[in-house]
This record gives C-alpha cells, structure tokens and sequence, in this order.
C-alpha cells in the first residue's frame, strides 16, 4: 500500500520516538532511504525492527556512515536505522582487560576512555567509524599483525534480527566457548544478518614505549626484504607497513615496535642494522606521516583489498602493478604486507572499463580461484583473494566486487536461516545476499 | 531435508546394517569396525562418566573417504559423530548406537609448511604437538597448548575452541586458524576461508571453530603459526593461601604486564601433584603461581624483575626461577599432572570448567570453600588465574550415592557462581552432553534459538553429531515471518532458484 512520500508509518513512530523521513544526505551509494530511525536502546531497535518486518520493508544499519558505502548499493532501502543514541560504554572492568561497548560508540571516544586506565582497544583501521561499523566491516589497520581484527578482540556480542529478536552470544570473560560463536558470524555481515546494539571486547595494556623503523627502497622487491627480515629478526613487530603510492615512487616501510622503553630502544637500533645492506633505515619515536593514511584511507574513489599469504608480499605487489599498468592505471598501492593485506586505491575519475578488467587481471594473477565443482573440494592453494571495498556505481556495475567464494551455498542457507524475508541489507554482500 | 527436527536420528538397525557393505566399499574392509568388543573401545571419549558403544565405527584415510562416509549416512538418514583423539572432556565424541563414529586417527599427515607465511596445513588427525615440533626448525611454534597436546588432535582442536595454559596471551584455536576444509552434513567438500584471514563473505571458519562437531567435519586445517620467542621466564610462587595468590595475580596485570600464562593450584591439587609426579613444590604452600613471561630478551628481564617484586609484596614465601629448559618443564609437570593426580587421591572427581572474571576470583574461591565444607565433599582447584578459567575438581567416592548427588549438586552450584558474576560455564573443554542442562542457566530461549540457526543452515536433517550442546534442538523447518512473492535473492537476480 503506498504511502504519501514523507508521513511516518504509525507502527514505526510506537516503536521509537525519534523517526523521521529522509533527506537528501540519508542517501546510501545512491540509494535514497524513505525514513531514518534512531532507537535508544537495543529494545527500541527490537520494536522497531519488528515493526519494520511486519511493513516489509527493508532496513540498513549506520554508524558514523564512514564504510557506509562498501559493496553494492542497496537494492531496497526504506529504513535507515542509526545507532547514533546507543553510545553508552557501559562498562569498563580495567581489572579484567574487559570492556562492553554500545554500537553507536566511536572508537576515538572509547580510545579516550580506556587511555584514561592505560588501556586500549587494539583496532586501528583507517577512518575510524563507530564500534558497530568498524565489526560489521571488519575493519583493521596497521595492529592487524599482533592484535588481528575486531573478529578477534571481540567476546561478546548483542544483536537484533530481522524479525526484532534480540540475542546475545559470548560473554564478559575472555575464556569462553559454551554455545556458538555469534559474534564471529557478525563480524564483517555488513548487516545483512542483522543490527549489532553491543560488543564486549578484550583489552590490552597501553605500550610503555613505542619505535617505528622506517626504510625508503628503490623497488618493491627491496620493501618485500624490508619487511621480510623485521618477521624473522628478534625485534618483534606488531605492525609492518608498505606504502607505495605510484608506479615511479620509491616503496616505503615502516615497522613499528612496543614494549619496555629501552628494550624498544635496542630492538629498533639492531633492527636497522640488520637492514643495513639492502636498505637505510632510521627510527624515529612516532609513526610517519602515510601512516594509516594509504589507499585503505581513500573514501572515494575505488578501493581494492588483496588478501595473500604473507609470504608472498613480493609476488602480490608485482601482480598488483602488472595488472594496473596492462589497464592502464597507476593505483596508490599500500597495507599490512606483513599481515597478507593489501589495497589499491584509483581515483574517482578513473575509467570503469579500465578498473574493473583490472580487478579481473589481479584475481587471475593472484590465484583468486573459482568454486569447486560438485563433491570437489578446491585445492588448498586458494590462497588469495580480490575484494572491492567501495567503487563508483560505474564501476560497481561492471565488477563482480567479491569474487569467486566458496562455501556461498552455506552463506545464503545461513542468510535464509538470519533474514528469510531477506529485508537487512538487501543485495549488497557477496552471493547475491 | 527440511522439517525434521535436530536429534532424532533415524538410524534403524538395518539402516545401519545396510551401511556397512558401503562404508567398505568406500574405505576399505580393514577400515570398518563391526566387532562388539572393538566397538566398545570407542564408547567413551576423555569424559568416562558417558559411555554409548557406536554402531559402527569407521576410519577413512582421506577427506574425499569422509565426504563419502557422510553422503552415504544422509542417505540412509543415520547420524554420524566425528572423533579425533578422544581426549575431550565434554563428551563431544561421545557416539551414537543408532549411528557411525567416523575416526580421524588416519588422517595424520602434516601436508605443507610455508615458514615464511608462517602457516601450515594439516590433517585432523594430527596431535597438537606434532604440529609444534614440525615448526619448530623454522624457528616457529603452534601457540594453543592444551594439557593433552601430546595426544590431542588438531581437528578436536577446532570442534572445542581448545586453549591451554598459554591461551591468555596467545589466543585460542579461533585466533590460530585461518583457513578449513570441512565435509558439509550432507556430505559436500567445501573450504571456509583461505589461509588470508580476509576471505570474502561470512566468517563461517570463526562460526565453525569450536562448534563441537556439530556443523560438519574439519578434513584441513590452515594453522597459523607463531613465532618462537626470543626469551622465556618460567616463575614457581608459593603462598599461604589462595588469596594471597590472587592479589599477585591482580597486582601483575594491574601493572600492565600481560604474561604468557598464570597459573594456580591450590593446597589439595599440589598434594595430588605431588604424590603422583613427585613436583617437589615448595612445602606448605597453600597455593602457587607459575607465572611464565615470553617475548623479546629485554622485556621479558624487565617483567620478570617486576613480577618477582609484585609476588614478594603479595607475601610469596619462595619464588622460584627455571634456570633452563629442564626445570620449566619441572615446574610444568605438577600442573599438566593435575587433573590425573587427583585420581590417586580420591575414588572420582568432577572436572569442572567455569569461568568468571578474574577480579571476582578471589571471592569465588571463598565461595567453593564454603560450599565444599557444607557439602562434606572435597574441591582441589587448578586454574588460568590470568583468565579466571577455573578447574575446581570435585572429589568424591562413586560407590556412595549419597556422595555422587552431593558432588553433582555442587558441581551445578559452582556453575551457578560462575554464571551469577557474569562468568561462563566453560572456558575451554566445550558444552558437549556434560553441560547442556546448564545452557540454559547462561542464555535466554532466545539467544539459544538464534545459535541454532546456524544448525539448521548447515545441518537442517539433525544427522551431524545430534544431541550435543543443546538441550532442545530447535525445529528447523519453520520459517520465521511472512515471506512475499519470490526468494529475495532470486529477486534480485544475483542467485539461482533456491
């Protein structure tokens, strides 16, 4: 039954106070939603949730909206739901390293928070985002290398389905495996399981000292080495940068180090010695200015994530340039390269025809492979993978954003189980969900 | 097959019966267990309390033999259970009579080693340890390092979660495994996650790990591997009590120390340890703490300089330090004898396996104490005092009854403790039969309905290893909501008919 373009549904305003219709800025990668929701609580969420599903419409969480644009747009959108008013942290046990966090919580705020008690959160993905956002996109930064991704610190979870069920998973205790494992499923679902209201995370202690070891090298073979040798030397990494931002650029490292001040002292000192040869390397006590700010960072434009084994570093970042240059283009190249994470940023002008046959190129070179065929499992050297973060509809229409994924049939049984009405998110995940 | 509900088997005799032939077809006849008396070998896993000899047992040798053994039971509708080294102390493995127990002690080939991508590939029945060793030349180590590692299998590993001492810091199975190829309840070979850790779609490997072989069976594991720290510092702690222990253990990491392990036992548990490995702790101690820090050389003195000091302030009357490889394992030996030991002392025990936070360990601790002497029954505690992993090991004599009631009751009682201060029922030796009843205690009637339908995407027939974790399957047939016009995915055009 169509409604007049900008009155609220009854049963969406009994569900929450704060509804209201789209504007123009609600717009979701061109999509423009009817309404935008801002519960209070997870039991608004739920009210509202369900009142959503008995008008059949199809909702999309948001945070601060900064990966808001990942995947493909929306093929529906008639409710915004905003977790801007859950932002409460509603419990730090600094005895216990533990912290449960609303969704709508930014990471800078809670980072301020827990600095407070010398503690820390270990998530440092580019941009930023709400707590919510950065676990439904699983994103990560430079950390990744010791701390891994949200998936990883997360050990309890709060969501709400489609159909209003709130349920929990997880707990407040690190040492913990009774049930399964919900959080993990959520982790990276950009919403299309459903909307996440709260996280309990590990935590860490602060660093006492920190040292980053920084090298410039002629060639990406020479920032491979780089890279390569801080792994197997004693100096212990928890992060270990590439940035490369042109073709004719020299490739640049950075390894960053923690611990007890003067232990991080001497490991930087007989970390750039061992670099010597290949490389002139310096210390310096804090990060250098690419830092966090590569291609991951880029918010227009096309954005790429190359996911290899570490290992092979050397042979992704040939792979990466060959198959720009066959199309023509020279993406700012940059990541985790000791964690197996890459990205490749083009600019939002760049031609679509160019950048999808180089998305095609990369997965064929990196050996991003197709599904097995029936009762076949794929060989085990599936070992990398392509996926296009966020593109220009222009793009997006041309390229298949996440590539070949095995086990999609288990994916979409597990959509179906979560959203058989399929209204969270509908059309932006891979598989067709 | 939609609409039947999770744990009703329908393996007849006969369905049973007609299998045989088939799975010796598929794996060979030396490779199908049918004789009672061997059957009956494998009524057990490391929980002995539950015993159900299976109906037929069968080893496959590769993970195309496994796919098959499974179609071929989805087709007769007969259950399955996987079992690895039938170590788990949940009853995980613990067979069916209606259904097949398919054994992966076969399956034991370290297939590949990529030192410089720090990961491997393995089969499931590979022991924990044997994957530590094969690394150990590349200068690389498998972290998780549950007490049985010497025994138990890496693909048991994955259906538990499994920890281990070393687990606080290092993570757990989840953390170290990137990638899996597992065998789909009806009988598919399909890999979740490629050893990147940034597979594209849902992280059904997180979902996976430590789903207690109820979603399938793991036939290849990516393991991560970790590089072996330059120094290791192993301290022995000895204390009056269990409190005083506790306030070094609070003191440590309110000092922003995160070590590899901590460690408790408490008075009755190093008198089992004692006699039995002959540990030679230091003598009245009510209580003591190893504590182990690893790391870089200069950080790892610096902490254990620190940590000797906290201990000294908490009142330790002994601090011992491993001077070499030889005495870390020393002072390992009475902890990782632990929970063996405890049966020279006592007729049965209990294992339990809460969890609670660590700031609540001390007050709990008091608790058990209290509840222990009111019961008459006798508790020996053994735990991660870094996590607050508790393993209170209740200690009674089965030929009473009396006894065995009383000893369950404050089982349940020190779970309900647990659960009560935001803690868990198990902190790494899984649900499995032992502690279902209790689900409930820890999660709502909704969360449960929301983990199972995870059961029902991968295993709506209820065949793969029914009746485990929880204590009321949920119908899979349902469908939740009204569903409109055509699937939504097909709809969209992205997907096939579905």
């Amino acid at each position: 039954m169509p409604l007049a373009a900008d009155s609220v549904p009854g049963p969406l305003s009994l569900a929450c106070a704060d509804v209201r219709p789209a504007a123009e800025a609600d717009s979701v990668a061109g999509v423009a939603p009817r309404f935008v929701a801002t519960p209070a609580d997870a039991e608004q969420a739920s009210a509202l949730l369900r009142a959503a599903a008995g008008l059949g419409m199809s909702v999309l969480p948001r945070g601060t909206g900064s990966r808001l644009h990942w995947g493909y747009p929306p093929a529906s959108c008639d409710l915004l739901l905003q977790t801007a008013r859950m932002d409460r942290v509603v419990e730090h046990a600094a005895g216990d390293l533990v912290a449960t966090v609303q969704a709508g919580v930014r990471l800078d705020r809670l980072a301020e928070v827990l600095g407070a008690a010398g503690q820390r959160l270990a998530l440092d993905p580019p941009g930023g985002g709400t707590v919510g956002g950065v676990l439904a996109t699983a994103a990560a930064g430079p950390l990744r290398l010791r701390y891994g991704t949200p998936r990883d610190l997360l050990i309890g979870i709060t969501v709400v389905r489609a159909d209003g069920t709130i349920a929990r998973s997880g707990g407040k205790v690190v040492k913990n495996v009774a049930g399964y494992d919900i959080g993990k499923l959520f982790a990276g679902s950009r919403g299309t399981l459903g909307l996440i209201t709260q996280a309990t995370f590990r935590l860490h202690p602060l660093p006492a000292g920190t040292a980053y070891v920084t090298a410039e090298c002629a060639a990406a073979v020479d920032a491979s080495a780089v890279i390569a040798k801080a792994m197997t030397s004693q100096a212990s990494p928890v992060a270990a940068e590439i940035d490369w931002p042109a073709a004719n650029c020299p490739v640049r490292a950075c390894v960053a180090l923690e611990g007890d001040p003067s232990s991080v002292a001497e490991r930087a000192i007989a970390l750039t010695s061992l670099l010597e040869p290949g490389a002139a390397a310096s210390v310096h006590a804090g990060p250098p200015p690419w830092w966090g700010a590569g291609p991951a960072a880029q918010r227009d434009g096309t954005v790429l994530q190359i996911g290899f084994w570490p290992g092979d570093l050397g042979a992704a970042l040939a792979s990466i340039r060959a198959a720009a240059e066959a199309a023509g283009l020279d993406p700012a190249v940059g990541g985790s390269g000791a964690a197996g994470v890459l990205h490749a940023a083009l600019p939002a002008d760049a031609d679509p025809g160019a950048a999808a046959s180089f998305v095609a190129a990369l997965r064929d070179a990196i050996g991003h492979a197709g599904p097995a065929g029936p009762g076949r499992a794929p060989r085990p050297a599936a070992r990398a993978n392509v996926v296009v973060l966020h593109a220009p509809s222009e793009v997006t229409a041309l390229t298949d954003m996440f590539g070949p994924v095995a086990a999609v049939a288990l994916m979409r049984a597990v959509k179906y189980q979560f959203d058989p009405a399929g209204t969270m998110a509908p059309g932006r995940f891979a598989g067709g969900i | 097959m939609r609409g039947r509900t999770p744990g009703e088997g329908h393996g007849s005799p006969r369905a049973l019966a007609s299998l045989s032939p088939r799975l010796a077809e598929i794996c060979g006849d030396e490779a199908v267990i049918t004789d009672p008396m061997e059957l009956r070998t494998y009524e057990c896993d490391g929980l002995t309390a539950y015993r159900c000899s299976p109906g037929l047992v069968v080893l496959p040798a590769t993970a195309a033999q496994v796919a098959a053994i499974v179609r071929a039971c989805a087709a007769a509708g007969v259950p399955f259970v996987a079992r690895g080294s039938g170590t788990g102390l949940s009853g995980g493995a613990l067979p069916r009579a209606d259904g097949v127990l398919i054994v992966t002690a076969r399956m034991r080939a370290i297939i590949e080693i990529d030192p410089a991508s720090r990961r491997a590939i393995v089969e499931p029945g590979v022991t924990n340890l044997a994957v530590s060793k094969a690394a150990q030349p590349y200068g690389l180590f498998y972290a998780p390092d549950p007490s049985s590692q010497q025994i138990c299998s890496i693909g048991g590993n994955v259906a538990e979660n499994s920890g281990g001492a070393h687990c606080l810091k290092h993570g757990f199975t989840v953390h170290h495994v990137t990638g899996l190829e597992i065998v789909t309840p009806d009988g598919e070979l399909t890999w979740l996650g490629d050893g990147t850790g940034t597979a594209p779609g849902y992280d059904l490997l997180g979902a996976f790990t430590g789903s207690e072989g109820t979603l399938g069976i793991a036939t290849k594991i990516v393991v991560r591997l970790t590089a072996i720290p330059q120094a290791v510092t192993t301290l022995l702690a000895a204390f009056e009590t269990t409190g005083h222990g506790g306030a070094a253990v609070s003191a440590i990491i309110g000092a922003g120390i995160l070590p590899g392990a901590i460690e408790m036992m408490d008075a009755l548990s190093i008198e089992a340890a004692e006699a039995a490995v002959r540990c030679r702790y230091p003598e009245g101690a009510g209580a003591v703490l190893i504590v182990e820090l690893d790391g870089p050389d200069a950080d790892v003195r610096a902490e254990t300089a620190a940590v000797r000091r906290l201990c000294e302030q908490a009142g330790a009357f002994e601090i011992r330090e491993a001077a070499d490889p030889a005495e870390r394992a020393a002072i390992w030996t009475g902890r990782r004898s632990a929970f063996a030991a405890v049966g020279r002392i006592s007729p049965a025990y209990i294992v339990q396996d809460g969890v609670v936070p660590r700031t609540a360990l001390p007050e709990v601790l008091d608790r058990i104490s209290a509840l222990s002497a009111k019961a008459g029954i006798r508790v020996a505690n053994v735990f991660h005092a870094g996590d607050g992993n508790l393993h209170p090991l209740v200690l009674f004599d089965d030929a009473s009854p009396e006894q065995s009631a009383a000893a369950e009751e404050l089982s349940g009682a020190i779970l309900d403790e647990c659960i009560a201060r935001g803690g868990s029922i198990t902190g790494e030796h899984g649900v499995g039969v032992d502690k279902s009843r209790y689900m409930p205690r820890m999660f709502g009637a909704d969360d449960l309905d929301t983990m199972q339908l995870l059961r029902c995407a991968f295993d709506p027939a209820g065949l793969c290893n029914p009746g485990k974790v929880f204590p009321t399957p949920r119908l899979c047939g349902e469908v939740p909501g009204v569903r409109r016009g055509p699937h939504p995915l097909v709809a969209s055009g992205r997907a096939e008919i579905l």
